[in-house]
């Protein structure tokens, strides 16, 4: 068991320690955002703005048709209620201090000494979120949380954890979004995810930064036996950097992780994307799918399998559309086989749409235009389920934009 | 209706098609003959505007209208639909999404059902399609989008004999409807269709062949005539016939 003690003297070692990829940060250009909000019982009071913030990464106001609603300000949680009495939702400070055995996934998936983000979320006490499906619960409705940076030149700095008991099932989204009076801001975000046997976590994420924000999200999956992790991953705006590479452990016999990404880089952004699985128990499966855009930025898509037992299967799609001159596409898919008998394939693509494709659809009619926009829109859906409205029309209207743009 | 006056085209700076000049009157199906390679299919997708296909002279009039230097979208809108023989695999492009952009308000589910796409309609357009569900689905498109002039490039082709039928029968409507011969000149939709074998003369009467050799219009005449001549003596006999002519 790792000590306090221990935790905080590796942390303190790693504060100047560089991330493996992306671009590179100084933590000390940023303040430690604000610990304290104005707390809202009811998100349907926030102003007319502050609502259409939420719906534009997915949060419903109301909480209609969702089992329950977190939302965190800078480094305060604003907001925590749950109508699905079934599932424990509530900030993660309050819950370690309600489990004494929580602190024992707490700092397990990911190390403190990572990079300096995750170390400087350590040693900043990050608060967050905490999820836990009891065993045996099915919830009908997603859970809702918020992440929003609400002050500028601050760095936010976020922990959670989400613990799906045995033959529990929980769906989640997440929606990341930001003031819009912060222009430049740094977002780190620590996740540790535990999908115990027979498990299922649906967890759905948007991100809806700004062109000055930098997002550092460190994330990890632990999968026991016959669990399932589904998790969707949307960035469709401008922003200027994030990286990340949330790696799932496929720990117990037939786990299945599947992580569908899709993003759009615009000038200016820089987006380097990964997906892990390890595949360290027998007759385990992933899908990682990757769909990528870029209107003028740098897109790296990585992917990576690791094959430690056998009969398992993994395949790894990545594949992106470069609509202008203006922007890169970088496809990194990695495939490691430790053992004999086990199947890694992937398929990457980088490129423009195909003409014949536009051409296609204008002889029926649609304009050029029209056409580029419709490819687009089927290109990036892979299936997301359970994305409000308001969300879907503002997906929509990025679509639109990113046609004219290729234009 | 259509008309095409002494047209040229290269494509990769290979000429294929030769001061190239044809009408299809209004109510009028008129078909292509011609061996591989004659340059049947640069032809129809010219007339469509797809890019790839350099006019280098002549002109394309539709309705009277010059559209030799018009977009695709222009061209269809105004009128034009085609069927060509390999569309790309549209990843992501679900069949109901397009039948109903283009379709507007009408409803095409029974025209659906007729030709057996109704389960293609969540699919991604002829990704894993058949030769035979990709002709179905390019007709279902067709009848969605309703033009005054089809352009069928060998319908016939790489289809079994179960979609045989239901391809030429939908053509027949799509085309003819229930106009009565004597009406349908003069009032119906136009066609212009490239066929190998002739097949598809079984299930739509035709009015006038174009016999299509080496990029240029050989002769034209009565299509059931041609068609016969062709079968018993070859394409051969058409260039040395239009050679004695010159």
């Amino acid at each position: 068991m790792q000590t306090e003690e221990s935790l905080k003297k590796r942390a303190e070692a790693a504060l100047q320690k560089e991330a493996a990829y992306g671009e590179k940060f100084d933590l000390d250009e940023y303040a430690i955002a604000p610990k304290e909000t104005k707390y809202t019982d009811n998100l349907k009071e926030l102003d007319e703005k502050s609502q259409r913030t939420l719906l534009n990464v997915g949060v419903i106001p109301s909480g209609e048709g969702r089992g329950g609603s977190l939302v965190m300000v800078d480094n305060a949680i604003s907001h925590s209620s749950v109508s699905d009495k079934e599932i424990e939702l509530m900030p993660l400070h309050f819950a370690m201090q309600k489990h004494d055995w929580l602190k024992d996934y707490s700092w397990n998936l990911v190390p403190v000494d990572a990079d300096k983000y995750t170390a400087t979320s350590y040693l900043e006490n990050a608060n967050g979120y905490f999820i836990r499906a009891p065993k045996g619960v099915k919830t009908k409705l997603p859970i809702q949380t918020c992440l929003l940076m609400g002050s500028k030149d601050v760095s936010q700095t976020v922990h959670n954890i989400v613990i799906v008991e045995e033959n529990a099932r929980l769906d989640v989204i997440t929606g990341c979004s930001t003031g819009s009076d912060v222009d430049k801001a740094m977002h780190l975000g620590i996740s540790e995810m535990y999908v115990k046997k027979g498990g299922t976590l649906n967890f759905t994420m948007i991100h809806n930064w700004a062109e000055q924000i930098g997002v550092r999200p460190r994330t990890v999956i632990h999968l026991e036996e016959g669990a399932t992790f589904i998790n969707n991953y949307v960035t469709l705006k401008a922003v200027k950097s994030i990286q990340s590479y949330p790696t799932a452990h496929l720990t117990g016999k037939g786990a299945f992780a599947r992580f569908n990404t899709i993003a759009v880089g615009h000038p200016g952004s820089e987006l380097d994307l990964g997906s892990r699985v390890i595949f360290d128990a027998p007759n385990t499966k992933a899908e990682l799918v990757s769909r990528t855009i870029t209107t003028g930025g740098t897109v790296i898509a990585r992917g990576e399998m690791i094959g430690n037992e056998v009969q398992s299967k993994g395949h790894l799609e990545c594949h992106g559309l470069v609509l202008n001159n203006k922007g890169t596409q970088r496809a990194i898919p990695i495939l490691e086989a430790n053992v004999d008998d086990i199947e890694l394939t992937h398929e990457a693509a980088v490129g423009r749409i195909a003409r014949e494709q536009v051409e296609y659809l204008m002889a029926r009619g649609l304009s050029e235009e029209e056409a580029v926009g419709m490819i687009v829109r089927g290109f990036l859906d892979v299936g997301i389920s359970g994305i409000p409205d308001e969300l879907q029309k503002d997906i929509d209207e990025t679509i639109a934009q990113i046609g004219k743009s290729a234009m | 209706m259509l008309e095409v006056k002494d047209l040229t085209v290269e494509v990769g700076g290979k000429e294929l098609l030769k001061n190239v000049n044809l009408k299809v009157e209004k109510g009028y199906t008129n078909v292509i003959l011609g061996p591989n390679g004659a340059g049947k299919s640069a032809l129809l997708m010219t007339l469509m505007g797809f890019s790839g296909y350099k006019i280098v002279s002549g002109q394309i009039l539709f309705k009277g209208e010059d559209i030799t230097h018009m977009s695709i979208d222009e061209r269809a809108t105004r009128g034009i639909g085609i069927m060509t023989q390999r569309p790309p695999n549209m990843t992501g492009v679900k069949l109901k999404n397009l039948v109903k952009l283009i379709a507007g308000d009408r409803d095409m589910e029974h025209t659906a059902e007729s030709l057996d796409m109704m389960r293609f309609m969540e699919r991604d357009i002829n990704v894993g399609f058949s030769g035979g569900e990709i002709k179905r689905s390019e007709l279902l498109q067709l009848a969605a989008q309703r033009p005054c002039i089809y352009l069928f490039d060998e319908p016939e082709s790489g289809v079994d004999l179960m979609s045989i039928d239901i391809i030429g029968n939908t053509i027949n409507n799509l085309v003819h409807g229930d106009t009565c011969p004597g009406d349908r000149k003069g009032h119906g939709k136009s066609a212009l269709i490239i066929t190998h074998t002739g097949q598809i003369l079984d299930y739509i009467e035709a009015d006038r062949a174009y016999v299509l050799c080496n990029g240029t219009i050989m002769c034209e005449g009565n299509p059931r005539e041609m068609l016969q001549e062709i079968k018993e003596n070859g394409y051969e006999e058409c260039i040395t016939c239009k050679l004695k002519k010159a």
